[in-house]
This record gives C-alpha cells, sequence and structure tokens, in this order.
C-alpha cells in the first residue's frame, strides 16, 4: 500500500544529507505556522518566504538523499512517508514556535550555523551537494541578516521585547550543543569529504552569535550538560505532533496530487 | 484608536524596484516599517519575492511633496489643446532608429 512507511539507508552519507535536509523542512514547517498570525503583514510575508527557502533547500536535499544507495525514494516519500525515528533533524527545530523573540532567536541560531554549513558545502566531494549549497547558501545569508537583526532589535527594544529575548535565550540556548556533537555519520562525511564535521563550525557560530547577542545587550548562558538528539532520531515530544500535521494528508489519501 | 497608538505605529515608506539593470526605479507600493533598514528588508521580502526586481528604493511617506489634487484642473488641464509639444511633427531620417 502507497501509504506504508518507508524506511532509510543507514548509510553515513544518507544519514549526513538527511540532517541537513530535516533540519530545514521542519523548520520550514514551525516557520509555516506564522503564516496568517505574524506581528505584521510585512513580517508574515517575510517569514512565509524563509519557510518557502527552507523547504526548497530540503526537497533538493532529500531528493538527493534518497536517490542514494538504490533507495529510489522521491522527495514525497521521504517527508511524507517516514516515521519520527527516521527522522534527523536537530531537536531545536521541532520545538513549537513560541513567540516572535523565541522566533527569531531559533532563527537567529539556525542560519547562522546553516550559512556556515553550507559555505563549507560549496566544497564538497559530491557536486550534486556542492550545487545544492551554492544556491542555499545565498538564501541563508538573508536569513541570517533579517534574524539577527530582529535579536538586536528586541534585545533593544521594549522592557516587554528584552524579557521576551532573555526567555527565548533561557529556553533555546541549551539545544545549539546538539548542532555540533559530532559521531561516526560526521567522521565518515569529513573522511569522504562530502562535508565538514559539524562540530568544526562551532568556533565561528560561537563568535557571530557572540557579536549578535553583544549588540543586543544580551548574554549566552553557560554551556551546561544538556545535549538533545534530534539528529540521531531521537525526538522531543513535539516531533510527533508536526509529524502527525505534515503527514495527514499522505497517510490518508496515500499518492495523493493536486 | 487613542493618540497614542497612532504616534507608537510605525511609519509608512514608498516603495521603488527596478526591474531591470539600466531602467528606472517604479514606484510598486508601501509599507510599514521601524527604519529604514528594516524597510529594504521588507521591501524584497513583499515586493520582490516573484523576481520582480534587482534593486529597491525606499523613502518616507511623509517626505514626499505632492501636487494638490485641488489644483488638477489649474496645473494639468491647460496642456490638452497643445498637441504640437509632442515632437510628432517633425520627420525622422529613415537611418535613426530606436525614437
Amino acid at each position: 500500500m502507497a501509504s506504508a512507511s518507508v524506511t532509510v539507508s543507514p548509510a553515513p552519507a544518507v544519514q549526513y544529507l538527511l540532517r541537513v535536509g530535516d533540519t530545514a523542512l521542519i523548520l520550514g514547517q514551525r516557520l509555516g505556522e506564522w503564516t496568517g498570525h505574524a506581528p505584521v503583514l510585512e513580517e508574515d510575508i517575510a517569514l512565509a518566504n524563509m519557510a518557502l527557502d527552507l523547504v526548497g533547500q530540503a526537497r533538493a536535499l532529500l531528493t538527493y538523499a534518497g536517490s542514494l544507495e538504490d533507495q529510489d525514494l522521491d522527495e514525497d516519500q521521504l517527508a511524507f512517508l517516514r516515521e519520527e525515528r527516521d527522522f534527523h533533524n536537530v531537536t531545536l527545530v521541532e520545538l513549537p514556535r513560541g513567540d516572535f523573540a523565541a522566533t527569531v532567536l531559533r532563527n537567529a541560531m539556525l542560519a547562522t550555523f546553516f550559512r556556515l554549513l553550507w559555505q563549507r558545502l560549496r566544497d564538497s566531494s559530491d557536486a550534486e551537494v556542492a550545487g545544492i549549497a551554492e544556491k542555499a547558501i545565498k538564501e541563508a545569508r538573508y536569513h541570517q541578516q533579517h534574524a539577527c537583526d530582529w535579536v538586536v532589535r528586541l534585545g533593544q527594544g521594549t522592557e516587554e521585547s528584552r524579557r521576551r529575548m532573555v526567555a527565548a535565550i533561557d529556553q533555546l540556548w541549551r539545544y545549539s550543543a546538539e548542532l555540533f556533537s559530532d559521531d561516526a555519520v560526521d567522521e565518515q562525511a569529513a573522511a569522504s569529504g562530502l562535508g565538514p564535521r559539524w562540530s568544526e563550525l562551532r568556533p565561528q557560530w560561537e563568535t557571530e552569535m557572540n557579536t549578535v547577542l553583544q549588540h543586543a545587550g544580551l548574554e549566552a548562558p553557560a554551556p551546561g550538560k544538556f545535549l538533545s538528539a534530534g539528529k540521531r532520531g531521537q525526538h522531543s515530544e513535539h516531533m510527533g505532533y508536526i509529524l502527525a500535521e505534515m503527514q495527514y494528508l499522505q497517510r490518508t489519501y496515500p499518492g495523493g496530487e493536486w | 484608536m487613542s493618540e497614542q497608538n497612532v504616534k507608537a505605529e510605525w511609519p509608512l515608506w514608498e516603495v521603488f524596484v527596478r526591474t531591470k539593470s539600466g531602467l528606472d526605479h517604479k514606484h510598486c507600493g508601501s509599507l510599514h516599517a521601524a527604519d529604514a533598514k528594516m524597510a529594504i528588508q521588507m521591501a524584497r521580502d513583499v515586493y520582490t519575492r516573484r523576481q520582480e526586481g534587482n534593486s529597491v528604493w525606499v523613502v518616507r511617506s511623509d517626505h514626499i511633496v505632492a501636487s494638490d489634487p485641488g489644483d488638477k484642473d489649474m496645473y494639468f488641464d491647460p496642456m490638452e489643446d497643445k498637441v504640437y509639444r509632442h515632437p510628432t511633427f517633425y520627420k525622422l531620417p529613415g537611418s535613426v532608429d530606436h525614437m
């Protein structure tokens, strides 16, 4: 039956690409939740634009990841017919969208990460991945500028906007540790030249994020021991709800198109 | 809306988009933004999402000085019967293209 779940290859290259693609996909889904709800019309459109950029990046990566290792899975099967454990997005993106402060902080954290990652993936030994990165980095640059501007504005804004930014940092910052925790998938990618170990991006990420926080008059919390593991398929309680919403249509009407 | 709320609203900006290098910027609409930097970003997000342009200008709406609609008769109607101001009565040499 077409609605039966698909499973993905455990090959490290596939896992590596799905970590990137799924992180973009789920963040795109979360940003899409602002459509019709953003504080002002202009920002509503901006968030939807960014969501579409991210979904576009996810499509390219999922399509390619699904073609490796004779899997013959297309982007739709991967997005709509995988089960929770087979999603490899970092936990940070699956957390509820929160208020506008949480949204722009998460966007700033991830856009900065993505920009650094795409920058490195442009030199991937895999020409397909390098091509995707070449296009995506332009989008990530804008996302970073947009989100970081907002972090500074809210940090330096009113008493309330500052309070909300502080709360967002308090809630979200700890999830950044996962972005840089390496494992065998990273080692394999580094060895084959597919892409960097994500930990290699950490120093630059911290420098850029700290600059933004400094401009905003905010501070990053001291590193703790908390480590989420979404990219290894161990998700938070929020993931199931996103997938239910995302996958409902394909699961109910297998192969449905419009 | 109280007077204070009106003041707290973001100012209005007029947006001009250039569709191609070499062409002029054309007015395409307006938006609300807190400052110039935000206005440029929002203009990009709101008015160029379908590849409408490669350059945007924004200007605070209250910095634009406009003619008074009440002056329309006095200002513009007198030109109606002065077709001789169009250069259409000249014969162009065949070698002049694209005029």
